[in-house]
Formats: structure tokens, sequence, C-alpha cells
């Protein structure tokens, strides 16, 4: 937060959802999610097709929150990486080759997450610097193999300078914050909840958001 | 201040339509699994133990629920202390607020008291 304060900078947020317009994005058919609605939701640890090795992980860490917050049983996505490692599968690519229903048979959830990430980091163009996150989701449902929705975020955070003194510091600053501060982190907390909560192809309300709106209306 | 601003109004058009009460109190679970993953020397399972018991604790104190998964990663963190009892106890305890959970629990209860 004081990192914040001593910037002096413009931050630009970019998010597909604003950069392309609510409307011009097709709704997602929500038939078969919700004839096979879940209740629980099983995140196996991302594909990684950047150059980022904890992105991976990073994203674990911010995706729990959105789903939960959702309506959805979330399994622990700590125990999970450490489970299937202990199992005999040490990547995710192994993970991911998992047949369904051995998923369905050893965690007995509703619906799995899959995640490939496409690009991650910080990057520095001479003054300036720009975060990105860019990954795709696939919610398929464990019973039938359905896939049951699909998502995707390509979030870029750009930092730039106001007038040349004002670059020369916020570069120096930048420099020595980005050291201490992962911004990947703060950004897939952002775009997780923008690709949950999208009003047009986000998840719908699973059964813990709608109980919740159940004992709000009765009390 | 205008970074700041920048950020607040963007929190707010994020949030959008998700006002009133927050269906869980969240407190340190993700940054723990952050740091977990990332930079495991700042979160050893003793630092999770302790923080994870102060949320729950939070939570109960105001009336708010406890998320999915905490209850759990706590019992792991117990179990790799080598807290075995206080470990399982909490495992049942994620069973009971959520039943989603009740085969990959005990299968893990199985496991940790081979």
């Amino acid at each position: 937060m004081i990192y914040n304060s001593l910037k002096l900078i413009i931050v630009l947020l970019i998010f597909d959802w604003l950069a392309t317009g609510c409307a011009s994005v097709p709704k997602h058919d929500y038939s078969l999610y919700r004839s096979h609605m879940p209740r629980s939701i099983l995140v196996l640890p991302p594909l990684n097709n950047s150059t980022d090795v904890n992105a991976p992980y990073i994203f674990l860490s911010t995706i729990t929150r959105p789903l939960a917050n959702r309506g959805y049983y979330v399994f622990p996505v700590g125990i999970i990486d450490d489970y299937m490692k202990d199992n005999g599968l040490p990547s995710a690519y192994e993970m991911h080759n998992v047949p369904l229903n051995k998923l369905c048979e050893v965690f007995a959830a509703d619906a799995v997450l899959y995640v490939a990430i496409e690009d991650w980091g910080q990057k520095y163009i001479i003054l300036s610097s720009s975060t990105v996150v860019n990954f795709h989701a696939k919610l398929v449902d464990l019973k039938s193999g359905e896939l049951l929705w699909s998502g995707q975020q390509h979030a870029i955070e750009s930092s730039g300078g106001q007038g040349l003194i004002g670059m020369a510091i916020s570069a120096t600053v930048e420099q020595i914050a980005d050291t201490l501060t992962d911004r990947t982190y703060a950004l897939s907390r952002r775009a997780n909840h923008a690709m949950v909560f999208d009003k047009r192809n986000g998840l719908l309300p699973g059964y813990y958001e709608l109980r919740r709106q159940t004992e709000m209306q009765s009390p | 201040m205008r970074t700041l601003t920048t950020i607040v109004l963007l929190i707010a058009t994020l949030a959008g339509c998700t006002a009133s009460k927050p269906l869980y109190y969240w407190g340190e679970y993700e940054n723990l699994l952050y740091s977990g993953f990332v930079n495991p020397g700042e979160a050893d399972p003793t630092t999770q133990v302790i923080k994870l018991t102060q949320d729950i604790q939070i939570a109960q104190d105001n009336g708010q629920r406890v998320p999915p998964g905490v209850h759990a990663h706590l019992g792991y963190m117990l179990y790799t202390q080598g807290n075995i009892s206080a470990a399982i106890q909490s495992l049942q305890t994620e069973k009971a607020l959520y039943p989603e959970a009740s085969i990959f629990v005990d299968r893990m209860i199985d496991q940790l008291t081979k």
C-alpha cells in the first residue's frame, strides 16, 4: 500500500470485458451447465505455457475465493497439488491426463476445472512496465464428461511515467518495488474474479450462494 | 493519490453487484496458499496453523462462515506438525460444514492415520 502511494504514475487496467465491451460478446449457452449443475469444483494445477514457473501456483492461490464466493465448494487447492504429487503425478500434464472416472472416484467432485496459462509475468519496456496474466479455463462435468462452461482472461496492467522526471522516478521506484511485490498476484485475483462473475459469460450462482439468497429472503 | 483513486474506482466497478454481506470471512487463507507455494519459508506449518486458527476464531466471533477448504488445509498443516488428533478433528469439521468433501476427507484421514 505504501508502494502504491509512492508511485507517480498512471495505472491502466485493461480487462478483456472492458476492451471488447460486454454487448459484443455472445452469451454463453448454459443449458448443459444447468442440467448438470455442479455443487463442487476440483481445480487442477494449471498447464503452464508461459515462462514464469510460479504462474500455476499464483493462479491456484487466487481461484478459490471467486469460485467459493459464487457458491461452489472448492476442494483445497494446496492439498490437492500435494496429494497428486504424492500419488505419482509429478506435473500438471500428468494430472490433466487422469481419466475423469478416476478423479470422480478419488475426489467425488461434481466438476473439474482445467486451466491453461498462456502468458504471465512482468515485462519491462524502457521506463515502463506491464504485468500480464492470460489463461483459459474449462469446466467439465465429471460424470458425463460434458463441457459445462469455458472462460478466458487476458488482463494487462501497464505502468508508464508522466513526463520525463515522473518517468525516471517511476522507473526507479518500480524497480525497487517490484523485487518486493509480485504484481501478478493482485492481477490474477482481479482476473479470476472478473471471469467467474462476468455478467454474461461467468459461472452460474452455485448452491451456497443460492442458499444465502434464500436465507436473506426469509430471516 | 490519483493512482489510489483509479484503483478504488476500478474495484468499485468490478465489485458491482456483489453488495450486501459477504458469503465468507476469507482472512489469510489465500495469502498463505500463495506463500506456501512461492515462498515456503514465509509460511511454515506453525505459522499457517496460527493464522488459520485466528481466522476461524474471527469468523466465529463475527458470525461469518469459514470458506471451503480452510478447515481441511488447517488439518493438513496440523498433520505436518505431527498433531494427528487435532488434524483429524479439523478434517471432520470440513466434512461437517461441506458434505461435498466427505469422500476425499475420509480418504485423507485413512492415509494420515496409516
